[in-house]
């Protein structure tokens, strides 16, 4: 089933021409990878899938961007779509408040006020970002005082906490050592089965290891869109094939 | 860009070539020995055997290191997978090579008394074995399925020779040693040919991605 179906997707920061003609599908409870060089697009189309692009000044887009066939840049509440559509970045950024109540920023400015109702939430949201059992005994102190590969299962955890349907996620273990990386791939993993995911990621092997497709881009436009396994086994154009073998330009 | 793993990749692609030089030699050599009932020669087959086993441990280790340390993709992939496949291949073909030369040694079949079939057997494996590498080196897919098609030629003559020696030993029942003899010869010449056609089928594996086993 398709999650997001964008067509003829052409992205400008002021002049610049940032995304060309971009379509693609994403398929719903399925991980998709854009990968490419720094600069290629793919960070910016991630970030008009919840319209994050509309807070840079200077940005516009033409094209579609349908989420369960609907449009997103038409008339439509865009706290409602962000709250269907959650990110988590590539830098874990807690806000400087307990854990507990990173978790349940979101929740209450939708308006979920009820401890019980909270505290079930909170649970169930590290449980599903697979780190309740080392956060469970000190849920009211900062979060800023456990390690980075906790601070991004807790991001996680507070972008579950919503009840998103997608989850984009802009390189999200390239601040994290092996171990916490690979405890986020597991997650990511086991997420797909409720969520659909689209991760940007500069670690091709990430991209082989967790994604089902792989889409990659070159100077705005996407090159080529395949199963992963395809994209790292057999790639259709020469692009792809120079930039996964690490010799591009 | 990379320039050290492409360093790495030549050197697999010309350890290949060298590997496939030798198992040509000792196709020609076996065949020699075998068509001339030369003892000396045969001997001569068992120090190559030894030296085509040598450069299957050295390219399969050359192929681990480059496993592990470039995690190669695509087509790089391609070429260490169907590498560490086709040396197997050219091992046995080294193998067998070795075990046609200690029949050989047994002198039961003679200049005299080999027979036409075998060595057109014989011209034809070193054909399908000196074309699968060379369809390698040049990357030459029309090559690599030629040697694919040729296969069955090999194994009809196999079966011509099968038939030649049961005839054989309805005529004359003393010469039942050399009829056992010649028929495994053939029969090392028939799996020789397979092992080119192996050869062959990972060559066009590693330049589309696409192998044999793919279709069935």
């Amino acid at each position: 089933m398709e999650k997001f179906k964008i067509t003829d997707l052409d992205l400008y920061y002021g002049t610049f021409k940032a995304l060309i003609k971009v379509n693609l599908t994403i398929e719903a409870n399925q991980i998709t990878a854009f990968i490419g060089p720094s600069g290629c697009g793919k960070s910016t189309l991630l970030k008009s899938l919840n319209r994050m692009n509309d807070l840079i000044e200077g940005c516009r887009i033409d094209g579609n961007v349908l989420l369960d066939g609907e449009d997103i840049y038409g008339n439509i509440d865009v706290n409602l779509l962000r709250k269907r559509v959650g990110m988590v970045f590539q830098k874990p950024n807690p806000f400087p408040m307990s854990i507990y109540d990173n978790v349940a920023y979101g929740p209450r400015t939708h308006g979920i006020h009820s401890k019980i109702k909270l505290d079930e939430i909170v649970e169930t949201s590290l449980r599903n970002a697979a780190i309740w059992d080392e956060l469970k005994d000190r849920l009211k102190k900062s979060a800023l005082g456990i390690s980075g590969g906790q601070q991004q299962r807790l991001c996680i955890a507070r972008a579950l906490a919503v009840q998103p349907e997608v989850l984009l996620m802009d390189e999200p273990t390239s601040a994290l050592d092996p171990i916490s990386t690979s405890k986020i791939e597991d997650l990511i993993s086991e997420l797909k089965e409720r969520y659909t995911i689209i991760i940007v990621t500069h670690n091709m092997q990430q991209a082989v290891r967790i994604s089902d497709k792989t889409a990659f881009f070159l100077l705005g436009q996407v090159i080529e869109y395949d199963t992963t396994e395809n994209i790292f086994s057999n790639p259709r154009q020469k692009e792809t094939e120079d930039y996964i073998t690490g010799r591009f330009g | 860009m990379r320039n050290k793993f492409d360093e790495q990749l030549e050197l697999l692609n010309s350890e290949l070539i060298m590997m496939g030089g030798l198992c040509e030699e000792v196709i020609n050599m076996t065949t020699k020995a075998l068509l001339s009932g030369n003892p000396k020669l045969a001997k001569e087959v068992f120090p190559l055997v030894e030296e085509i086993e040598k450069k299957e441990r050295e390219i399969e280790t050359l192929c681990l290191k480059l496993l592990l340390q470039q995690q190669p993709v695509a087509k790089d992939l391609r070429l260490i997978s169907s590498a560490l496949k086709m040396i197997t291949d050219m091992a046995r073909v080294g193998t067998q090579a070795a075990d046609i030369s200690e029949i050989t040694l047994l002198e039961n079949i003679t200049k005299e008394n080999s027979n036409i079939h075998i060595q057109d057997m014989a011209l034809a494996t070193i054909d399908m074995v000196n074309g699968s590498i060379s369809a390698f080196v040049q990357r030459d897919l029309e090559l690599a399925q030629a040697v694919i098609d040729y296969d069955d030629i090999v194994d009809e003559m196999f079966n011509e020779i099968k038939d030649d020696l049961i005839k054989l030993i309805g005529q004359d029942p003393s010469i039942g040693e050399y009829a056992v003899d010649m028929l495994m010869v053939s029969k090392y010449f028939e799996k020789i040919g397979d092992h080119a056609v192996n050869i062959a089928e990972w060559v066009v594996f590693s330049i589309t991605g696409i192998h044999k086993e793919d279709h069935e």
